[in-house]
């Protein structure tokens, strides 16, 4: 282990760690507007956008990421459609987790009962209220281990971005590998910085997800 | 008791939810501070009845009026309606994220725009005439089934409500707990509350009614003091029905 | 239509290749999977031991594969292994160890919820109907833990053939290289392939996995109690 080497190079890595969580963070901010569009126009059975918006999970669910990046950065660009590597990046981010979020929200939304919704119109409040008061606290507390779970994934996925040319965890890796042939080092390096970024996310859903087990207020 | 003025009038109510009526042509007036309660068996569409009286279904045909002013057409405020209506339900619906203060608070703070203060010590006292005082602060969850009811009436209680809807409140409790809840139900009765309840509690029914409704396949089938149709029921149906409470000691 | 890049995908037996591509994706996978789903079933009996030692190791491997990007466990291992133990590893017997050590412990983590999730009162009644313990887990554990088991085995498949694509990042030949290949044969004839090609593979991936995740998603609710 040359840990001369590694002093050397851990600049590069926070640069690159930096990228990732800039990147990540606003791709998980779009995912969860999305997330929250399409589990509301389900919710409320809006025609024609809660199909849409079901095509759209559909798609996204079952498509990867590498996919979908190749297709925005090499495919887009010979329709006259030219983005930059960070747009891909999120837009590509974005577009898998709006729908992963999508389905969180959904089944918060969808636990909590209609009569909870009839006992708020029946001491007045009007249905914006009873959703903002009642609904809406309720079904976020239930959401959040699948929310969680979501920003721990998709901070995961975006070790794919290397391939749109972002000079990301992997890529710096990748590079350090290839022209030093330093593979402990690179790899070590690579191995500590995602668990600086992933294990303090973690362990803070966990002790959320202990808070609300059972949406329990009052434990 | 005397009941002149009329609170509430039902002129041929129809429920259909689309493969036949449910309810067929009810009429029935409530008077103020009148207690009648609806008994029949399962499915007869009493508490369908009951949720139409507070909108939270929509009839195909017919009226209701509340103080003289129709509160059926497209036009009904909703919200207004139902600060005069109050309802309490069979699974109680509290707020599980709310405590008991705040669960109760909701009502006078965002409909009624009350002050906090005010609010709180409304509720306080309500708290404190049924027994439960020092829950406020308790999350229902920490709450039995009789207690949590007994917060649930004070959260209707709490809006001033001209009429309460009580829908099968008993049904879901364990029997040592439903008595907490039909004494606060009684004393509300004797107060002179308007309500109109739905129960399987033939015993408090017959304590607590000025006038028993006996509902059976979607129509008002017989309508009498609570005297009259426990001992001498009229039709066929409700002495059927009645029988059903009653058991003949086995031979031998 | 002359100049429509999709003609590239019918031109000589480029479509074929990238079916095969695909194939070697998905072949992958279900060698993944299959020794995933015996390893995890093992793996999930273990975590259900009471012992600490065992909850202890069997807790750092399910956390740190679930951790890490799966990205980063190809490289420790196609990397790794060969710098640090002398053997050269191919792409794809990388990608095989990569998957199965990451589908071992999903799978172990879901056997053990389903063994878990069987009330007690499921064993008692076993008893009181006076069936010997191999019976109870034949006739009455077994059946109703598989229920809870296969939708989320199902997923689970699906999540892992996804994410199968990755491979091309260390060099396997699958649908991604061939894309690339393909498209880097016919830059000068047909430059707008990339489109066509990449959007094919885009739909390629769904119309094999939709139906699988429907398939999961309707499981899961019939057999949800």
């Amino acid at each position: 282990m040359n840990i001369d080497f590694i002093t050397e190079y851990i600049p590069m890595y926070v640069e690159a760690a930096k990228l990732t969580l800039r990147l990540g963070l606003t791709g998980i901010l779009f995912s969860l507007v999305i997330g929250i569009f399409c589990s509301l126009s389900g919710y409320y059975r809006i025609p024609v956008l809660r199909q849409i918006t079901a095509a759209y999970i559909e798609l996204s669910r079952n498509t990867p990421l590498l996919v979908q990046l190749f297709f925005l950065y090499f495919g887009l660009p010979k329709l006259g459609i030219m983005l930059s590597s960070e747009s891909c990046a999120i837009i590509g981010l974005s577009f898998l987790g709006g729908s992963y979020m999508a389905e969180a929200f959904r089944s918060g939304l969808e636990s909590i009962e209609r009569t909870q919704i009839e006992s708020a119109l029946a001491i007045g409040l009007s249905h914006p209220q009873a959703m903002r008061y009642v609904v809406f606290p309720q079904a976020l507390a239930v959401s959040v281990p699948a929310l969680c779970a979501n920003v721990i994934f998709l901070i995961k996925e975006t070790s794919v971005f290397s391939v749109v040319a972002l000079a990301d965890l992997m890529y710096v890796a990748k590079d350090l590998i290839g022209l030093y042939y330093q593979t402990d080092e690179a790899l070590l390096m690579l191995v500590i910085a995602y668990l600086i970024l992933l294990l303090p996310i973690s362990l803070a859903a966990g002790f959320l997800e202990r808070r609300l087990r059972y949406a329990g207020f009052g434990n | 008791m005397v009941h002149e003025e009329k609170l509430l009038e039902i002129h041929d109510l129809v429920k259909d939810y689309g493969n036949g009526p449910v309810l067929k042509d009810i009429s029935l007036d409530v008077h103020k501070g009148e207690v009648v309660v609806l008994i029949g068996p399962s499915g007869c569409g009493k508490s369908t009845f009951l949720r139409c009286m507070n909108g939270l279904e929509s009839i195909q045909s017919g009226e209701i009026r509340l103080d003289g002013n129709v509160i059926t057409d497209k036009k009904t405020k909703w919200s207004e309606v139902r600060q005069k209506i109050g309802m309490v339900f069979q699974s109680y619906e509290l707020f599980p994220h709310m405590t008991v203060l705040d669960n109760i608070l909701l009502g006078p703070m965002k409909v009624q725009k009350k002050g906090k203060k005010e609010a709180q010590e409304e509720a306080e006292r309500l708290l404190e005439r049924v027994g439960l005082l020092d829950k406020k602060d308790a999350f229902p969850r920490q709450l039995s089934g009789g207690q949590k009811q007994r917060v649930a009436i004070v959260r209707a209680l709490i809006m001033k409500p001209e009429i309460l809807l009580f829908d099968e409140v008993t049904a879901a409790l364990d029997p040592e707990m439903v008595r907490e809840v039909l004494d606060v139900m009684l004393e509300l009765a004797r107060e002179g509350s308007t309500m109109v309840i739905v129960t399987h509690e033939m015993q408090f029914a017959r304590a607590v009614a000025d006038r028993i409704v006996f509902l059976d396949g979607g129509e008002i089938v017989e309508m009498d003091t609570p005297e009259n149709l426990f001992t001498q029921p009229k039709t066929d149906r409700a002495g059927r029905f009645l029988h059903t409470f009653t058991f003949e000691k086995k031979e031998g | 239509m002359q100049d429509l890049g999709i003609r590239v995908l019918f031109m000589g037996n480029n479509f074929i290749r990238l079916l095969g591509g695909l194939w070697i994706t998905v072949k992958i996978s279900l060698i993944s999977v299959a020794l995933s789903i015996l390893l995890g079933i093992l793996l999930g009996m273990v975590m259900t031991l009471k012992n600490p030692v065992t909850r202890f190791f069997t807790k750092v491997y399910l956390e740190f594969i679930r951790i890490m990007p799966q990205l980063v466990l190809l490289f420790l291992v196609y990397f790794g292994a060969t710098k640090s133990f002398g053997i050269q590893l191919s792409g794809q017997v990388s990608a095989v160890i990569v998957f199965t050590l990451w589908g071992t412990a999903e799978m172990g983590d879901l056997v053990r919820g389903a063994l878990i999730s069987i009330p007690k009162h499921q064993y008692e009644s076993g008893a009181a109907l006076g069936l010997e313990n191999r019976q109870i887990y034949r006739y009455i554990i077994i059946p109703q833990t598989l229920r809870r088991l296969v939708p989320l085995a199902i997923n689970l498949t699906t999540r892992m053939i996804k994410t199968t694509s990755l491979i091309v990042l260390i060099g396997v030949v699958e649908v991604m290289k061939v894309a690339q290949q393909i498209i880097e044969a016919n830059r000068y004839t047909v430059p707008d392939s990339a489109l066509w090609i990449y959007g094919t593979i885009f739909f390629l991936y769904f119309i094999v996995f939709w139906p699988v995740s429907r398939l999961a998603a309707r499981m899961e609710k019939r057999w949800a109690n």
